[in-house]
C-alpha cells in the first residue's frame, strides 16, 4: 500500500474487508461492471491531469511559447532546468514561499491545537462556538483576500486602527502591505485567520479520540496535569497534528490566490511565493516553456517533500 | 454517558468557563474582518472610507445599487431634462450626478458561478460515485495506486496545471467556456468525491446487496436500489464540498476565463468605481456571494471534517 | 439533517436550471451586435454615448467588455492568445502592437483604409506611429488612433491661490508658489505641502505611479528618467542599451523619483496607479497628481475638486523634457466573427464628425481636423497642455517580447524605489541585463 494513502487513512482502523461476494447472476459480471464504473473517472483524470502533465514535461524541453504562433518549436534539453535552478530571483521566490509555508504552519499549529484543547472542555454551547470559528476556512480566499486589502489600507483600514489603537500609535504610522519588512507577515496573518480552524478541527479529532480510561489511569497514578499533557494528549493526538501540518504544508506551497490578490507580489519581490513567479513567467511573459519546467520543479518538490514527511508521519503513527 | 464515569477526567466548571471565555474571544476577534464585510456594504461609500472608520452610520443600499448596474457621470442640467428617477437606485445615482447606464455584469458573472459550480458537481458527484463503489466492492488490480494516483492530482499548483490546459483548451476550443470550466472543476473535485464516497460506502454493510442479490437483484440493481438510498447523506455532504471547492476557485478561473464563463470569484475583485474600488459594491458583491457558503457550513458541520481531510480523519 | 441536505441538494440544481434559462436571452435574435474591449475608465464611458449613434445609423447593436487597468493587460493579452473571439474589436494599448501584429491577432488595415479613403496623414504623428505602425515608421497598420493620451499632472489651483500658504512658500524657498517648471521645483512643491494642515485636514505632497502588478511604477518613472536623459537604446544601433538605459542622467532620474516618493506621497502609496491617484487627489489628500490625460475631462467635471479647484501641467523638464506615451488605438481582432461589422464601426469612428463629439464627450481624438482646429487649445482647460504633451512623448518598448521587457522594469524599478533594494545604478545595470537576456532569447543582435 502506498505510503501517502496510508496515512490518508489515518483513522481508519480496520482496512476495508476483501470482497467475498461470488454471487454473479443475470446482468454484468463484478469484473466487468468494475470497470465500467470506475473507467469513466480515470479517462477524465488522464484526459485533464495525467496528459496535460506529460505535456507540460515535453514543454519543460523546449523554447516554446503560447503567443507566438510562428516561431519553430526548438528542443532545448535541460537548459531551463539548469537556469531556473540557478537562477538568485527563482530561489528568492522559494524562499518567500518557505518562510510563508514555515510560519503559517507554526502559527496555525499552535493557535489550532490551543483553541482544539479548549474546546474539548466542552463547555457550554462549544458546539455553536466551534461552527462560527469555523467560517473563515469555507469561504473563497480569493475574494475574502481582497477584502483585506480594504482592511490593511493605512488611512482609512480597520486593521491599521484597531492595532493602532492599541498600541497606542498612529493608525497611518505603519502599512502592513506596502513595507518590506511587514508585508511578508501581512500574508500570514490572512493565512493564519483563515486557516486556523481547520488545523483546530483535525487537532479536535484527535483531541476526541484520545479514551477516557488513559487520563482516570493517569489520574489513579496521580499524574499531574501537565504531566498528562506532556506524556498523554500530546503524543496522543501527534499523528494528528502531523497531518494537519501536511495538509496545510501543501497547500500553502501551492498558494496563489490569496497573495495575489493582497499583495500581488509586492512591495518589490517581497511577497513573491513560487506560484506568482510562475504565474508571471507563463501568463504574462509567455514563457511556456520555461515555466513547465519550473512547474515539473514545483511538482516534484512538493511531491518529494510531502512523501518524506509521511515516512515520518508513519513512523510516529506506528510508536 | 453517565457522569459519574468521567468525574476523574472531566474539567472542573471553572475551567470550563475560562475555556469557554478563550474561544468566545478568538471567534468574535475572528469574525470581526467578516462583520466587517457585511457592514461595509451597506454603507455609503463616503462612510466606508472616512476616518476613523465608522461603525454606527446612516445604513444605506448605494453599494447594492453599485453593484448591479454601471453609471454615468452627467452635469446636473442634463439631469433635470430626465424624466422622473426610476426607483431608489435611480434615485441615489442621480443624487450623485449619475445616471443609470445600464446592468452590471455581476449577475451574469453569478449565474456562471452557479452553473459550472452546480453542473461540475452534478458530474463529479456521479462518476466519484460509480468509482468509489468500484473501489469499495470489488477486487481492483492495482487498486492502492488508483487510489493514489487520484489523490496525488491534488498536489499540482493550480497555476501549473492551467498551463497545458491553457494550451489544450485553446486547441480544442474550450477556452473560455462553461463547458471547459465545468470539466475543469469535475476533474479536481473528483479525487474529493471518490475519497469521501469510498468512506462512506464502506460503512454500508455489504449484506444489505447480498440479500438483494439473493433475492434476485443484479449487482447493478443492487447498487441502484440499495447502496444508492443509503449513502445519501454521504452523496449530498460529498455534493456540498464539491460545491463550495467549485465556488470558491479564483486560479484557474482568472487564467482560462474572461467575457463569457467567468465566474465570480475573478470578478468581485475588480468591482470599481469611477476612481479606485467601490468598496460598498465590492462588499455586496462578497456578502451575496459568501452567504450560501455560510449556510452550508452549519448545515454541513457534522461532516467538515471529513470533508476537509479528504475522508482521512472522522469523528 | 439528512433530508435538509437532500432537500439543498434539489434546490441547487433548481437554481443551476434557472441560471441555464436566464443566460440563452433572445436578444440575438434581432441583428447583428458586436463587443468591443477596452479599459475600464472614463473614456470608455464617453465610447458607450458616443457609439449609441453607430447602432442608431447601422443597427448594429455594441456590447462591452471593459475591465480595470490593472487587470487589462493580462485579461486581453490572454484572450488574444488563447484565440479567444469574445471581442471583435479591441482598444488594445500601444506597446501590444508589435506582438499582436506578429502573431496574426490584429487583421491589418491597410487595404481596408485604401478602400474606404482613410488616411493616416489625417492623424497626429505621434499617435500614427505609437497606436498603428508595425514596425515603427513603416506603412503597415494595425489600428486606427483612437484615445490620444500621455502622463501629465494635476495639481490644486486653489490652494496654490491661498495667501497665506504662498506665503510660507516664498519665505521658504524664496520664489512664488507656481506651476513647476522643473522636477526640482515639483520636489519642492510637494515636499512644501507634504504633511501641512489644510482646512483642518493633513495633506500629502504628490500621488504618483507605484504599482506593481501591471505597469504602474514604469509608466511613473518614466517621465523622470526621459527627462533626464534615459533612452531605450542607442539611436545608432538598435537593442544597444549599454551607456544609455544605465546611463549617469538615467541613474539621477531614477534617484529623483525614488526621493519624491520617500518623501512627499501619502502613507500606504506603495502600490498606486491610476485610480488610486484619483482617489487621492478627489479625496483631496494630495497636492499635486501624477496622471493619465485621459482623466482630466472627468476630473474638471468633479464637484469636490473640479472646476476652479484644478489646475493641469504637462510633465516638467529636467536636463531635457518628454513625457510617457498613454492611449491606444482601436484594432480588429482575426479571430472574430463579425469582422465586417467591426471594420463597419472603424469607419464610422474615423469620420470627422464623430471625432469632434468624441473630444466633446471627454474622449481625446487623435485626428488633425479636431487638434489643429485654432480653438482647440482653448476648448478646455487641459487642451494646450494635452497637445504639448503629445509633441514630446516617448513609449515603452513595443516589441512582441514588451510585456517580459514589462515585467523586468517593473521588477528592477520597484525592488529600487519602493522596497529599498540597491542603488539606482544596481537596478538599471540589472535591467540592462535583462533586457538583454530577452532580446537574446528573441535572436536580437546588439
Amino acid at each position: 500500500m502506498n505510503e501517502l494513502s496510508a496515512s490518508s487513512r489515518i483513522a481508519y482502523p480496520a482496512a476495508a474487508a476483501q470482497p467475498r461476494v461470488t454471487h454473479r447472476l443475470r446482468g454484468l459480471s463484478d469484473r466487468a461492471l468494475a470497470w465500467l464504473f470506475i473507467t469513466p473517472t480515470i479517462l477524465l483524470l488522464l484526459a485533464i491531469n495525467i496528459f496535460p502533465l506529460i505535456w507540460t514535461i515535453y514543454l519543460s524541453f523546449t523554447n516554446y511559447r503560447a503567443n507566438r504562433a510562428n516561431v519553430p518549436t526548438r528542443w532545448l534539453g535541460l537548459d531551463w532546468y539548469q537556469s531556473i535552478l540557478t537562477d538568485p530571483d527563482i530561489w528568492a521566490a522559494m524562499q518567500v514561499t518557505a518562510h510563508f509555508v514555515i510560519w503559517t504552519v507554526i502559527i496555525e499549529t499552535v493557535l489550532g491545537f490551543g483553541l482544539a484543547f479548549l474546546i474539548d472542555k466542552k463547555f457550554r454551547g462549544h458546539g455553536a462556538w466551534t461552527t462560527i470559528i469555523l467560517l473563515p476556512m469555507m469561504l473563497s480566499p480569493a475574494v475574502v483576500g481582497n477584502f483585506w486589502t480594504f482592511l490593511y489600507q493605512p488611512q482609512i483600514g480597520l486593521f491599521n486602527y484597531v492595532i493602532g489603537f492599541v498600541f497606542g500609535r498612529a493608525p497611518s504610522s505603519f502599512q502592513m502591505l506596502g513595507d518590506v519588512t511587514l508585508s511578508p507577515w501581512a500574508i500570514v496573518i490572512v493565512d493564519a485567520w483563515m486557516w486556523t480552524p481547520y488545523v483546530m478541527l483535525i487537532c479536535l479529532a484527535g483531541l476526541r479520540s484520545i479514551p477516557d480510561y488513559i487520563y482516570e489511569a493517569a489520574e489513579v497514578d496521580r499524574a499531574s496535569k501537565l504531566r498528562q499533557f506532556w506524556s498523554i494528549t500530546l503524543p496522543m493526538a501527534l499523528p494528528f497534528i502531523m497531518l494537519a501540518v501536511l495538509f496545510r504544508g501543501i497547500e500553502n506551497f501551492k498558494m496563489f490566490d490569496m497573495v495575489n490578490l493582497l499583495t500581488g507580489g509586492g512591495p518589490g519581490s517581497t511577497t513573491e511565493v513560487a506560484s506568482i513567479t510562475l504565474k508571471r513567467a507563463a501568463f504574462e511573459s509567455w514563457r511556456t516553456g520555461y515555466s513547465s519546467a519550473f512547474a515539473i520543479i514545483l511538482f516534484v518538490t512538493v511531491f518529494g517533500l510531502a512523501n518524506i514527511y509521511v515516512k515520518a508521519l508513519n513512523r510516529v503513527k506506528s510508536r | 454517558m453517565t457522569v459519574a464515569a468521567h468525574s476523574v477526567v472531566d474539567p472542573t466548571p471553572r475551567t470550563r468557563r475560562f475555556a469557554g471565555a478563550l474561544v468566545i474571544v478568538y471567534a468574535v476577534i475572528t469574525m470581526i474582518p467578516l462583520a466587517w464585510i457585511f457592514l461595509t456594504s451597506f454603507k455609503s461609500p463616503d462612510d466606508a472610507i472616512s476616518y476613523p472608520p465608522k461603525i454606527i452610520f446612516q445604513p444605506s443600499l448605494e453599494g447594492y445599487c453599485n453593484l448591479f448596474t454601471t453609471r454615468s457621470r452627467q452635469t446636473p442640467d442634463f439631469i433635470q431634462t430626465l424624466g422622473p428617477p426610476q426607483g431608489m437606485c435611480d434615485d441615489i445615482a442621480r443624487s450623485r450626478n449619475m445616471v443609470i447606464a445600464g446592468p452590471s455584469n455581476y449577475l451574469p458573472r453569478f449565474v456562471n458561478s452557479l452553473i459550472i459550480a452546480f453542473g461540475s458537481t452534478v458530474l463529479a458527484v456521479a462518476l466519484g460515485t460509480l468509482s468509489a463503489y468500484g473501489f469499495s466492492r470489488f477486487r481492483v488490480p492495482l487498486k492502492e495506486d488508483l487510489l493514489f494516483f487520484i489523490l496525488s492530482t491534488r498536489m499540482m499548483p493550480p497555476i501549473a496545471v492551467a498551463i497545458p490546459i491553457y494550451l489544450m483548451y485553446r486547441a480544442v476550443g474550450l477556452s473560455d467556456t462553461r463547458l471547459g470550466m465545468i470539466l475543469l472543476y469535475t476533474s479536481v473535485n473528483v479525487s474529493l468525491a471518490v475519497w469521501l464516497l469510498k468512506g462512506f460506502i464502506d460503512e454500508i454493510p455489504r449484506e444489505y446487496e447480498e440479500a438483494a442479490m439473493i433475492d434476485g437483484y443484479t449487482r447493478f440493481q443492487a447498487f441502484v436500489r440499495v447502496v444508492l438510498p443509503q449513502a445519501t447523506t454521504g452523496i449530498a455532504a460529498t455534493a456540498i464540498f464539491c460545491l463550495i471547492f467549485a465556488w470558491n476557485e479564483y486560479a484557474f478561473a482568472v487564467l482560462l476565463t474572461s467575457g463569457n464563463a467567468q465566474t465570480s470569484p475573478p470578478f468581485i475583485p475588480i468591482i470599481i468605481g469611477e476612481g479606485g474600488q467601490d468598496w460598498p459594491a465590492v462588499a455586496a458583491g462578497t456578502t451575496l456571494f459568501l452567504v450560501p457558503i455560510v449556510v452550508f457550513t452549519v448545515l454541513l458541520r457534522k461532516h467538515l471534517l471529513r470533508g476537509i481531510t479528504f475522508g482521512a480523519v472522522r469523528k | 439533517m439528512k433530508t435538509s441536505l437532500k432537500a439543498l441538494v434539489a434546490a441547487g440544481g433548481a437554481l443551476a436550471a434557472l441560471g441555464m434559462a436566464m443566460t440563452t436571452t433572445p436578444a440575438q435574435a434581432q441583428g447583428k451586435t458586436i463587443t468591443l474591449c477596452w479599459a475600464a475608465w472614463d473614456p470608455a464611458n464617453a465610447l458607450v454615448e458616443l457609439s449609441k449613434d453607430f447602432t442608431a445609423k447601422t443597427g448594429i447593436g455594441m456590447k462591452y467588455e471593459f475591465v480595470p487597468w490593472t487587470n487589462y493587460a493580462d485579461r486581453f493579452l490572454n484572450e488574444l492568445n488563447s484565440h479567444g473571439a469574445l471581442c471583435d474589436l479591441i482598444i488594445g494599448d500601444s506597446q501590444w502592437i508589435g506582438g499582436a501584429a506578429e502573431n496574426g491577432q490584429y487583421v491589418k488595415l491597410n487595404d481596408f483604409f485604401k478602400k474606404e479613403g482613410i488616411s493616416m496623414d489625417d492623424y497626429m504623428p505621434a499617435t500614427v506611429v505609437g497606436y498603428s505602425e508595425w514596425p515603427k515608421n513603416t506603412p503597415n497598420y494595425w489600428a486606427l488612433p483612437a484615445m490620444g493620451d500621455a502622463v501629465g499632472w494635476t495639481y490644486r489651483k486653489d490652494w496654490f491661490a491661498r495667501p497665506e500658504i504662498q506665503k510660507d512658500f516664498k519665505a521658504q524657498y524664496g520664489r512664488d508658489l507656481a506651476v513647476p517648471k522643473t522636477l526640482d521645483e515639483l520636489h519642492d512643491i510637494a515636499k512644501f505641502f507634504q504633511g501641512r494642515e489644510i482646512d483642518g485636514k493633513k495633506v500629502y505632497g504628490a500621488s504618483i505611479y507605484t504599482e506593481r502588478g501591471s505597469e504602474g511604477i514604469t509608466m511613473g518613472v518614466s517621465n523622470y528618467l526621459y527627462d533626464y536623459g534615459f533612452k531605450y537604446e542607442d539611436p545608432k544601433k538598435p537593442y544597444a542599451m549599454e551607456g544609455f538605459v544605465n546611463s549617469p542622467g538615467a541613474v539621477k532620474g531614477l534617484e529623483a523619483y525614488k526621493e519624491l516618493y520617500k518623501c512627499c506621497t501619502p502613507p500606504g502609496a506603495s502600490n498606486s496607479y491610476m485610480s488610486e491617484g484619483l482617489d487621492a487627489f478627489k479625496s483631496g489628500q494630495v497636492a499635486l497628481q501624477m496622471n493619465f490625460f485621459a482623466f482630466f475631462p472627468g476630473l474638471y467635471k468633479d464637484p469636490n475638486v473640479g472646476g476652479d479647484k484644478i489646475g493641469f501641467f504637462s510633465n516638467p523638464a529636467a536636463t531635457t523634457q518628454a513625457t510617457q506615451l498613454g492611449g491606444q488605438g482601436i484594432s480588429v481582432v482575426s479571430y472574430s466573427k463579425n469582422q465586417n461589422e467591426a471594420l463597419q464601426y472603424i469607419k464610422w469612428f474615423s469620420g470627422g464628425d464623430v471625432q469632434k463629439k468624441w473630444w466633446a464627450l471627454g474622449g481625446y481624438s487623435c485626428a488633425k481636423s479636431v487638434l489643429n482646429d485654432p480653438g482647440f487649445p482653448n476648448s478646455a482647460p487641459f487642451a494646450g497642455e494635452f497637445l504639448k504633451s503629445m509633441g514630446m512623448v516617448v513609449d515603452f518598448w513595443a516589441e512582441p517580447s514588451y510585456a517580459q521587457l514589462l515585467q523586468a522594469e517593473q521588477k528592477r524599478v520597484h525592488d529600487y524605489v519602493v522596497a529599498d533594494k540597491g542603488t539606482a545604478k544596481d537596478a538599471l545595470d540589472g535591467l540592462v541585463k535583462d533586457w538583454q537576456a530577452i532580446f537574446k532569447e528573441e535572436g536580437k543582435k546588439f
